[in-house]
């Protein structure tokens, strides 16, 4: 199928859903989660205007978005297992340590 | 035809994406979230792409989220009803509206350029979609894709040194 607006409109609302668990969500995992659709959302964008340009450079890109993605999971992973750790929580209320 | 099948797929990839929101119990989200990643997957393969769909499906629906049931079950957090959202309900739903207007007005004013490169349909079903990226990846990008090495081998520190309790 080769109409673009199509699939930007899908990757808008993804991209949407994700920022609106983002925002009101209090599970830390559930965010994560969230911001991986966002990246996704970004990623079908990306594959949507190299197939209309006729350019492979988006899908390139894609490969390091999923790289970076793949990073961000095993680094912010480990960041909530040692969160756990010190609170016996995951909801984002308990991260107040540096609350002023 | 092929608009029905991108319309059913469009309805399951926006249902698992609420569902991902909107689960109480955050292994339901994560098992929707590998739903809306396969739709996407039929997305890259139907827009010419199956080496992307291939890697979608690899990367993300098996290693990542493999990785978040794992810290999922082993954290095992019980699941709490009561609280599931913060006060901010009504904020995010607010910011959420403005992106998807800010969204639709940039789609309905703007135009998409002409076609400007060498890669068209016929091309990447003659060659072979993975042949070309490879040759992409390992000409022009060459550099960033090194890069990349040095990015994963710092997660992986990373990871480890955050994880052990003692270094």
């Amino acid at each position: 199928m080769e109409n673009l607006n199509s699939y930007l409109i899908v990757s808008a609302i993804l991209f949407t859903i994700g920022t609106i668990g983002v925002l009101t969500r209090k599970n830390v995992i559930v965010i994560f989660m969230c911001i991986e659709l966002m990246l996704n959302a970004v990623n079908l964008t990306f594959v949507a205007f190299s197939r209309h340009l006729g350019n492979l450079d988006g899908q390139v890109f894609v490969f390091f978005i999923m790289t970076v993605a793949a990073a961000e999971a095993a680094v912010g992973l480990a960041l909530i297992i040692a969160f756990f750790n010190n609170k016996e929580s995951i909801d984002v209320d308990d991260v107040n340590l540096m609350k002023w | 035809m092929e608009t029905l099948f991108f319309l059913i797929i469009t309805f399951v990839a926006i249902v698992s994406a609420i569902l991902v929101v909107t689960c109480k119990n955050p292994i339901n989200s994560a098992l929707a979230l590998i739903m809306t990643f396969f739709c996407l997957a039929t997305y890259y393969v139907m827009l010419d792409a199956p080496f992307m769909a291939a890697v979608q499906v690899m990367v993300y629906a098996g290693a990542i989220m493999v990785l978040m049931v794992f810290t999922i079950m082993l954290l095992n957090i019980r699941v709490d009803a009561t609280k599931k959202h913060s006060h901010k309900l009504i904020f995010g739903s607010i910011i959420g509206f403005f992106t998807v207007l800010n969204l639709v007005v940039v789609l309905v004013k703007s135009r998409a350029a002409l076609p400007t490169g060498p890669y068209s349909g016929e091309m990447i079903k003659k060659i072979g979609h993975t042949e070309l990226v490879g040759r992409e990846i390992f000409t022009n990008f060459l550099l960033p894709f090194e890069i990349t090495s040095i990015l994963l081998l710092v997660a992986i520190i990373g990871a480890v040194i955050l994880a052990k309790k003692k270094i």
